[in-house]
C-alpha cells in the first residue's frame, strides 16, 4: 500500500498579514481555513477531517468547536515547525484509507504580536519531560541549538560563513518579488558576515524572521480534486521521522532528513535529479545546508559549495528554493513555518508563482521541514509533489 | 556572583534522576552504565536505551572530557557558552562552559567538571565544564 496518487492538494492560502495585534490566534486560523477552502472551490460542509499541530491554541478540539466543524478523522501530530508537511502524508493516508474526503490542515500564530523571541530567549517548557531536565539549566534557546550543528559541520567539513550567507542571498533575492515579505531588501554576502553575531557562528541574518499570519492547505480525493477547477497537484511520496541525542551518540552533522528523503524517494518512484523546485525549512541557513545534502542534493560535506554562488536563485542557479523568500525574508508564522514551505511548492507546481521566480515547466517538487530543536531533538518531513 | 554571569534555574529531579541529584549535592557526578551492553549513557535511564536491559549502574564519573561543539549565545548579558561535551566515558552531554575565555573556545578542547550552583533554595548544583589549565 503507498499513497503514491491517493490524494491531491487542491486547496492552499497563505495569510497575507505579517503583524496581527488586531486579530486572535484562533481567528488567524479561520481565516487561512476560510482562504484555503475558497482557493480549493470548495465549502465548509466538504471539510470531514481537520489537522493542526502544536501551534493551535487549546489543541485540536478547541479549535474544531471555534471553527464549528464537525469531521470524521482528526490528527494532532506534533513534531514541531515540520509538523503540517507530514499531516499532508497523514491526510493522504486517511484518504486512501476512506476514513476521510477532504482534509483542512492548518497553522497559525502571532508571536510577533506577542513579542516571543523564541529564538535568543530560553524558554522553560515541559521541564519535567525526561529529557528537557537535563537541558534548561544550560538556556539553549533555539538559536544556540542551531549554532551547535553549523559549528561542527565547519569543523568537520571547512563549511565557511561566506557559503551559509550565500542561502540568505538567494532568499532575499526572491523576496524581493512577495510584496507581503517582512524583508524585501537583497543582502549581499557581506552584508550576513558583518550582521551583529547570534550564536557562533550564526549572525542575525542567517535567522529567520518572527512574524504573525499563517496558511492553510486542503487534501482531497482524486476524484473530487479532478472535478474542482484547478491545477492539479499530487502527493507522490512521504518520509517522516524524528532525530534525537541517541544515548549520547548524538551526531550533529546531519538531520533527519538523511532518513526521510530515501523514503519518500522511494515511494514517490523519483529520482533527486528530476526534482525542480524545493520548499526547504529555513529557519535559520544551516539548516537549509543539513537538508540538501541528506536529502541527496550533494554530497555529506559539500553543501557549502553546493550553496555558493546563486545556485539556490530562481533563473540563475541549478536548484530554486523558497521562492517566497521562505522564513529568512518571508513568513514564519507562530514561530513554525511547515505550512508556508507546502504553499510554495503548490504555487510553483500551479505556475501561479511570481512570475520573476517562477521555475519554468515546474512539475515535480519537494517539500521539506526539520521542526523542533536541531541539536537535541528534532522532526523531520519530506513531501514529493508532482503537477499531473 | 555565579559563575555563569546568570542565574542557573535549579534542575527537576523526578524518582528516576533523583540519585543523581542527590549526588551532585554532595558533589559527586554519577553516570549510568549497563553491565548487560557495557555501555555508558547520558543522560540517566534506569533501562539502557541501548538494549533495554534494566541491569543499570550509577558509576562516578571521571568528571574530564573534550568539547564536541559550543557556541556562544551573543544575545544574553553576559554572554555564555553551550556545548556538547564528549565524557572521557564516551557520551556526549549537553552542557555550559564556565570560567573560560569565550573568545578562546574550540572543538577538543580539553574541559572538566565544575558543579555550579542554582537560584533555588537548598537545590542541587548542576554539572557544568571548565578548559582544563584555565
Ligand atoms: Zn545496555
Amino acid at each position: 500500500m503507498t499513497i503514491r496518487g491517493a490524494a491531491y492538494i487542491v486547496g492552499a492560502f497563505e495569510h497575507p498579514t505579517r503583524f496581527a495585534p488586531d486579530k486572535s490566534h484562533a481567528q488567524l486560523h479561520a481565516e487561512v481555513a476560510a482562504g484555503a477552502i475558497a482557493d480549493a472551490g470548495l465549502s465548509k460542509a466538504d471539510i470531514d477531517g481537520y489537522f493542526c499541530s502544536g501551534d493551535a491554541p487549546g489543541g485540536l478540539q478547541s479549535l474544531l468547536n471555534y471553527l464549528n466543524l464537525e469531521v470524521r478523522h482528526v490528527d494532532s501530530t506534533d513534531i514541531g515547525g515540520v509538523s503540517p508537511i507530514v499531516q499532508v502524508a497523514h491526510a493522504a493516508e486517511a484518504i486512501a484509507l476512506g476514513k476521510c474526503n477532504v482534509a483542512l490542515i492548518t497553522l497559525a500564530g502571532r508571536p510577533k504580536a506577542d513579542d516571543v523571541r523564541t529564538g535568543t530567549t530560553p524558554r522553560i517548557r515541559h521541564a519535567a519531560a525526561p529529557d528537557v531536565q537535563w537541558e534548561y539549566p544550560y538556556a539553549i534557546p533555539t538559536a544556540v541549538s542551531y549554532a551547535l550543528a553549523a559549528q561542527r559541520h565547519m569543523y568537520e567539513f571547512g563549511t565557511t560563513s561566506e557559503q551559509l550567507a550565500w542561502i540568505k542571498v538567494a532568499a532575499s533575492h526572491h523576496a524581493q518579488h512577495n510584496p507581503n515579505a517582512v524583508l524585501r531588501d537583497v543582502v549581499t554576502v557581506e552584508d550576513v558576515v558583518n550582521s551583529p553575531m547570534v550564536a557562533d557562528p550564526l549572525h542575525r541574518l542567517d535567522c529567520c524572521v518572527i512574524s504573525d499570519g499563517g496558511g492553510a492547505v486542503i487534501v482531497a480525493r482524486p476524484e473530487i480534486a479532478r472535478k474542482l477547477n484547478r491545477p492539479l497537484v499530487r502527493v507522490l511520496g512521504a518520509g517522516e521521522t524524528t532525530k534525537h541525542q541517541a544515548g549520547g551518540k548524538i551526531d550533529l552533522t546531519y538531520t533527519g532528513a538523511a532518513r526521510t528523503g530515501p523514503i519518500a524517494f522511494a515511494e514517490a518512484g523519483v529520482a533527486v535529479s528530476d526534482i525542480k523546485y524545493v520548499s526547504l525549512y529555513d529557519s535559520f541557513t544551516i539548516t537549509v545546508l543539513l537538508q540538501l545534502e541528506d536529502l541527496g542534493f550533494c554530497a555529506k560535506g559539500k553543501g557549502g559549495a553546493f550553496v555558493a554562488d546563486g545556485n539556490l536563485i530562481s533563473g540563475v542557479g541549478r536548484l530554486p528554493f523558497n521562492t517566497d523568500g521562505g522564513g529568512l525574508c518571508n513568513n514564519h508564522p507562530a514561530n513554525r513555518g511547515g505550512i508556508t514551505k507546502i504553499i510554495e511548492a503548490v504555487r510553483q507546481l500551479r505556475g501561479e508563482a511570481h512570475p520573476a521566480v517562477q521555475v519554468a515547466n515546474c512539475d515535480l517538487a519537494l517539500v521539506h521541514g526539520t521542526g523542533g530543536q536541531l541539536a537535541t531533538r528534532h522532526g523531520s518531513g519530506t513531501l514529493i509533489l508532482e503537477r499531473e | 556572583m555565579q559563575p555563569t554571569g546568570r542565574a542557573v534555574p535549579a534542575p527537576h529531579p523526578d524518582a528516576e534522576s533523583q540519585p543523581f541529584w542527590d549526588a551532585a549535592a554532595q558533589g559527586r557526578f554519577l553516570i549510568k552504565r549497563c553491565t548487560s551492553c557495557g555501555e555508558a549513557h547520558w543522560f540517566p535511564r534506569t533501562l539502557c536505551p541501548f538494549c533495554w536491559s534494566d541491569k543499570t549502574e550509577w558509576i562516578e564519573g571521571s568528571g574530564t572530557g573534550t568539547i564536541y561543539s559550543w557556541t556562544v549565545m551573543h544575545r544574553a548579558k553576559p554572554p555564555y557558552a553551550v556545548a556538547y561535551v564528549e565524557l572521557a566515558e564516551g557520551p556526549r552531554m549537553l552542557t555550559n562552559i564556565v570560567e573560560c575565555d569565550l573568545d578562546r573556545l574550540h572543538i577538543g578542547q580539553q574541559v572538566e567538571l565544575v558543579f555550579t550552583p542554582t537560584s533555588g533554595e537548598d537545590t542541587p548544583p548542576v554539572p557544568m565544564f571548565r578548559p582544563i589549565g584555565g
